[in-house]
């Protein structure tokens, strides 16, 4: 998974790093951001696939309003990437499909 | 004035007057024959109960005070293959029929003894049979895994089912024009006038005639109806929907208070409410139709919501139907239900047969739906 350099973070105050690991892979992000921020830094892509046709789907409106940026994340399933900032050790997957539900029997 | 306005000014063999499901059903039905016909359809402003409803193709418990209501419903219930198949056929639009059978889940003992009661006292009414089963909680959850465990029991209908009402209005739509069919957004019919043996519509867009003239505006059939003679003392009940994300399949079968769509989405519903024409919610029903959904389905306490919709069913004094020609005014006919859905297949074949030829199927005594029964 390399970096997608074409999302820079632009100059600003000097942040604390955090850990994060996105689909197995360790990746460094910036204390405040969102989670979408950081997979698209990352160059993950997609982020999820749609639970009717399985097309790949990335962070689109970055506000919380497209829902298109699904994740796993720590494994809560269906979880908006943009409105959810990164935490140490914060665990993110992709969200395959539509979501699982009565996880004890699954 | 729209092209297509203008294009269809004039006048045409039927005029229906509202393009929900009971319209275009009917609308469908009649075109078939070989008639012309055209829907006045009033446009978004509407209140559209076909947009907001549950989607279900229901027969268990209907008609419990009607027994020819409970034959018509059966009776389309079994036409519904018949139209799904036509619809799709025709328009490529698959409207997601399943009638697998449905369930209606009761939480406590003494809800699911009412209701095997009713059920029971439908089977004496109906010595052609009337198929049903009453599961306890062990039987249900043969079915439904992921029942509740405070979950009394349900009653299954074999007949019952559901259906994308969305896709239905869609490909109702596609498969009326392309027999030919006109569809017109000409706003609000304010007058229908009966003249020498037709009918003229006065619309925001202007006049039209028609020799027969079908009302299918739901609730706006109450003030239509005494411009031909007919009384439809109907009224507004409404219903809120809540809406959760779409999840792996768990749920096979449709029930009465929460179904889960093809694409996975569930919805949950079924609360009945006097309010007049406010199609809003309140968060105190909203949290209701939650709390008895997540008692029946404990694994939707994890899902996200996404969206949640008021709509109003129209009502008559009795639950059911009006068929209905004026007889002041022959070649007037007045068609209501809350059922457009289930319904949808009876009133494409049927009941688009009885008013196109005059006469009715003799399967269904539609005397019986007569609205003269709410004259005390």
């Amino acid at each position: 998974m390399a970096a997608d350099f074409s999302f820079n973070r632009l100059p600003c105050n000097e942040r604390a790093e955090v850990e994060i690991t996105i689909e197995g892979h360790k990746v460094i992000a910036l204390e405040g951001e969102t989670v979408a921020a950081a997979v698209m830094h990352s160059g993950l892509r997609p982020t999820r696939t749609t639970a009717v046709s399985g097309t790949g789907r990335a962070p689109y409106c970055m506000m919380g309003v497209c829902f298109e940026c699904l994740m796993n994340i720590d494994g809560k399933p269906n979880t908006q990437a943009c409105m959810t900032e990164v935490s140490e050790g914060m665990v993110i997957t992709v969200q395959q499909g539509a979501r699982e539900i009565g996880g004890d029997r699954l | 004035m729209t092209e297509s306005v203008r294009l269809n000014r004039g006048s045409s063999d039927v005029a229906v007057i509202g393009g929900g499901l009971v319209g275009l059903c009917i609308a469908l039905g009649i075109q078939k024959q070989g008639q012309q016909v055209t829907v006045y359809d009033e446009g978004d402003v509407a209140l559209r109960a076909s947009r907001g409803n549950f989607g279900l193709v229901w027969v268990q418990g209907k008609g419990d005070n009607l027994p020819e209501y409970a034959r018509i419903t059966r009776l389309s219930a079994q036409l519904w293959a018949g139209l799904a198949d036509d619809l799709t056929q025709h328009t490529g639009i698959d409207i997601q029929l399943q009638q697998r059978g449905g369930l209606f889940v009761c939480l406590s003992e003494s809800e699911l003894q009412k209701r095997q009661v009713i059920l029971e006292q439908m089977a004496i009414e109906h010595p052609e049979g009337y198929p049903y089963e009453v599961l306890d909680l062990q039987q249900l959850r043969e079915m439904i895994p992921d029942i509740g465990p405070e979950v009394a029991g349900a009653t299954w209908g074999p007949e019952d089912g559901h259906v994308n009402p969305l896709y239905l209005m869609r490909a109702l739509v596609a498969r009326f024009e392309s027999l030919g069919g006109k569809l017109v957004n000409a706003g609000r019919v304010s007058n229908i006038i009966p003249q020498q043996g037709q009918f003229v519509l006065q619309t925001e867009q202007g006049d039209f005639s028609c020799n027969k003239v079908v009302l299918a505006a739901g609730l706006g059939n109450k003030e239509l109806g005494p411009m031909v003679g007919i009384d439809a003392p109907v009224f507004p009940n409404r219903g809120q929907v809540l809406i959760a994300e779409r999840v792996r399949p768990f749920l096979h079968y449709p029930t009465g208070h929460v179904r889960q769509t093809e694409e996975g989405t569930v919805q949950c519903g079924d609360s009945k409410e006097d309010v007049g024409f406010d199609t809003g919610t309140t968060t105190e029903v909203l949290a209701q139709i939650a709390q008895r959904a997540t008692t029946m389905f404990p694994l939707l306490k994890e899902v996200n919501l996404i969206r949640s919709w008021g709509a109003l069913r129209i009502m008559t004094p009795d639950g059911n139907p009006i068929y209905q020609q004026s007889k002041q005014y022959p070649g007037a006919y007045l068609v209501t239900c809350h059922s457009g859905v289930t319904l949808a297949a009876a009133h494409a074949g049927p009941i688009a047969d009885w008013i196109s030829t005059g006469s009715a199927d003799s399967a269904i005594d539609l005397e019986k739906f007569h609205g003269s029964r709410f004259q005390l």
